[in-house]
């Protein structure tokens, strides 16, 4: 510092001065509420009306949820249990009739003794589907994922350990054929082979052989009928076949409606655009109803399997719509650059163009799936009874005639943990392939 | 409720069944014939009941069915088998009950169904007697000091759409010259609340829902059922056409119950009184100590007393279901024996 200043400046700054906090307004919370909340005249008026909105909303629920019982054998119980704590005019939720009705809201009539087969069903489901969902884990896991169905099958219905056997190996001599007679016969045979010889054997000899060895080793467990299924094992069982069964058909449906083969892609416009074009309900009431009057009678199709088939297909003809968005979003390039490498056309479909297709569709796929699982509760106006349909029977009980909000919010919950746990992993496995690709 | 004749499910049911009799009548007409037969091979009674209505049917916590429909079903079974629990329920809604029964997937339909003339002659089918007899009435809240429903001129009205209650409804306000405004509902549970909710005066359905649906009240006597009835709705199980000898053997069961009330045999005393023959020789006939009524219908002597057994006589299962002393509260009214005023009356057993 020089001198030449020191007549003609009083004061001269020796150091710089250490920051200090912004003033209280124009930080923190303070600073953040009049940016978004306050900032003028229209949106202060639209923070307070919101905001005794909300109040309005939350001094009506709160008390009625921080009051509520969950002890009680009846509607009047409850309603004296909350005379004697809270006061008669208080408002209380009797969540009582959850904790009463608990196992028949989620096993619906499955005789009791047997809930271990569908809580180990789900234990099996879900190790099955970890390795299909989380390519970290080991791949030999999939062999464990390719027999699940079976071995849930087995559990839910029960019956001869043999049938569900029995069934599995046709797959097993559909491979087994595919791989003998690709490199004598050529792709189409071996296809075609794949597909009637298990055929065959289902029609004529997987029942015989179930039976001879029901026979000679009858291992298996006591058998449960479906209409004993209800509540949220029927709607996670609807829900699983139908999303796990028509994906694989929707992407079927899908190359079938690019395909160059003149009758095989009518068939798939035809299908998805009558499936597509009528209701579900209109599809389950013809399941129900009408198959009735069509089938012999005295044959007993079971009603539930009708359903699982009815949303199956329903779900597939979306899913193919979705998939083919994806597949008409590739460029030409990557069909030519295939065919160029000289791979025939399920090796093209399978190596180079699914893998991106089915990239795009996954928002649009997951989407499909979401709204299944939850067209599911469209099966009460049938007479199947599914937590919606449980909530119907269980008000007509003189017990519990009267209960409505807690039932359905807990329904309600149950299926936003279900749904939002599906939209999450569509999350996930988007952000996840985004990186790979970069 | 479901139990009101539709006639717009009727006119589909007649589609349905036009489109399907063409394809397949004749196969259907088949497997009418031997339902006893079936029933006996399969081991037990398919039947229908609602997916759960107050009092009339709903399953427990342990998922064992109950109500004033599922004794009948269960009665049935006990008259064939001698064991009521070889029944299996079958939940139906209003628009597959008549499905359902038609196709063969239930022998017999107990669902509070109003026995009317198409259903009875155009969908073929057959009504046993009459187990409740019912008839739409109002409630109103006691505050608003109406006596009659005469005096609700200009009432908003909570009524369920596409049901006869409408109709009648109108019906009932055009002849005595008043006005109404409906507001419409379509289940009896948001009936339930919006009439507690105020959206309407007065809540219109069947005398038996309006006592189920007022014992659910915080305060069921600030409500008041008014005394006005106006229309009929018998409730009857039903059957195919097409087998009368399953049709007498419904038939017969149900009338089984109401004259066992008529004699005073109850489910305490039965297996006493059939030990040995009594003095009364319809009593006699009817526990099957006397003659064998029990073999023209192709059961065992002591059909009656297994079907009495099960549940009790008629008054016993409707006191234990939606009498007085649950909290439905029912009286018996029409529905008492006809020696107390009532229209139950069984033909003799002889």
């Amino acid at each position: 510092m020089s001198d030449t200043h020191a007549q003609t400046a009083a004061y001269v700054r020796e150091s710089m001065i250490g920051q200090s906090a912004p003033p209280t307004g124009q930080s923190g919370a303070i600073r953040w509420m009049r940016e978004n909340l306050f900032s003028g005249v229209t949106n202060t008026i639209l923070t307070l009306v919101s905001i005794y909105v909300i109040w309005v909303i939350v001094s009506h629920l709160f008390p009625w949820f921080a009051n509520s019982i969950w002890r009680a054998d009846s509607l009047t119980q409850c309603r004296e249990i909350r005379d004697a704590t809270v006061g008669a005019d208080a408002p209380a939720a009797c969540f009582a009739v959850i904790v009463d009705r608990w196992q028949q809201l989620v096993f619906g009539f499955y005789p009791q003794d047997k809930y271990w087969r569908p809580v180990l069903a789900l234990v099996v489901f879900l190790a099955a589907i970890a390795p299909i969902l989380f390519q970290s884990l080991p791949r030999k896991a999939l062999w464990f994922s390719a027999a699940a169905p079976f071995l849930l099958f087995f559990l839910l219905w029960g019956g001869s350990v043999w049938l569900p056997v029995c069934v599995a190996l046709g797959f097993v001599i559909g491979a087994v054929a595919y791989r003998l007679l690709v490199a004598s016969a050529g792709t189409l045979t071996a296809t075609l082979a794949a597909i009637v010889l298990p055929l065959l054997y289902w029609l004529f000899l997987a029942g015989p052989l179930d039976a001879a060895l029901t026979a000679v080793a009858p291992v298996g467990l006591e058998y449960v009928q479906s209409k004993d299924f209800g509540g949220f094992t029927l709607s996670f069982i609807i829900g699983v076949a139908g999303i796990a069964l028509s994906l694989p058909l929707g992407i079927l449906l899908a190359l079938g409606r690019q395909s160059h083969l003149f009758i095989i892609k009518m068939i798939s416009v035809g299908f998805i655009e009558v499936i597509r074009g009528v209701p579900l309900i209109v599809w389950l009431f013809t399941a129900s109803l009408l198959l009735n009057y069509f089938l012999p009678p005295g044959t007993n199709f079971d009603l539930m399997l009708r359903v699982i088939i009815m949303v199956t297909l329903f779900s597939a003809a979306y899913i193919a719509e979705v998939v083919r968005g994806g597949l008409a979003a590739l460029p030409k390039g990557q069909y030519e650059g295939a065919d160029s490498l000289g791979l025939d056309y399920w090796q093209s479909m399978r190596l180079v163009i699914l893998p991106q297709a089915l990239k795009i569709s996954i928002p649009g796929i997951v989407n499909t799936f979401i709204g299944l699982f939850k067209d599911t509760t469209l099966v009460v106006f049938i007479g199947l009874l599914d937590p919606i349909g449980l909530t119907n029977a269980i008000r007509a009980s003189t017990d519990w005639n009267g209960v409505y909000w807690e039932l359905f919010i807990f329904v309600g919950l149950m299926f936003f943990i279900a749904c939002f746990s599906m939209g999450r992993y569509s999350l996930f496995l988007e952000k996840k392939l985004q990186r790979e690709h970069r | 409720m479901e139990r009101q004749s539709n006639q717009e499910e009727v006119n589909m049911k007649r589609t349905v069944f036009l489109g399907a009799l063409a394809l397949s009548g004749l196969v259907a007409g088949a497997a009418a014939a031997a339902t006893l037969d079936d029933v006996k091979a399969r081991g037990k009674v398919n039947c229908g009941v609602t997916t759960g209505l107050v009092g009339f049917a709903a399953p427990d916590a342990n998922g064992k069915w109950e109500g004033f429909d599922v004794a009948i079903c269960r009665a049935v079974a006990a008259a064939i088998f001698g064991d009521q629990e070889k029944v299996e329920f079958v939940p139906t809604t209003g628009q597959t009950r008549f499905t359902a029964l038609a196709s063969g997937e239930v022998d017999l339909l107990a669902r509070n169904t109003t026995n009317t003339f198409s259903r009875d002659v155009d969908l073929k089918f057959e009504f046993m007697p009459t187990n409740y007899y019912d008839g739409q009435g109002f409630m109103i809240p006691k505050a608003l000091g109406v006596t009659s429903a005469k005096d609700l001129d200009g009432a908003t009205v909570c009524i369920q759409t596409g049901t006869t209650t409408e109709l009648n409804l109108a019906d009932f306000f055009r002849a005595n010259n008043i006005s109404y405004e409906p507001v419409p509902i379509e289940t009896n549970a948001e009936a339930q609340q919006q009439y507690l909710a105020g959206a309407c005066d007065v809540y219109t359905t069947d005398a038996s829902g309006l006592a189920a649906t007022r014992a659910t009240f915080e305060n069921p006597g600030d409500h008041v059922i008014l005394p006005e009835i106006i229309s009929k709705e018998p409730l009857a199980p039903l059957v195919r056409h097409g087998d009368n000898d399953w049709g007498d053997l419904v038939r017969w069961t149900v009338y089984a119950l109401i004259a066992a009330e008529e004699y005073g045999v109850t489910s305490e005393n039965v297996k006493e009184m059939a030990a040995s023959a009594g003095s009364n020789p319809e009593i006699n006939r009817l526990l099957g100590t006397e003659g064998d009524l029990g073999a023209m219908l192709g059961l065992g002597k002591d059909w009656a007393v297994n079907a009495i057994a099960a549940n009790g006589n008629y008054g016993e299962i409707f006191e234990a279901n939606i009498g007085e002393s649950t909290p439905i509260g029912l009286a018996r009214g029409l529905n008492a024996q006809w020696t107390d005023g009532g229209l139950m009356y069984s033909p003799p057993f002889r």
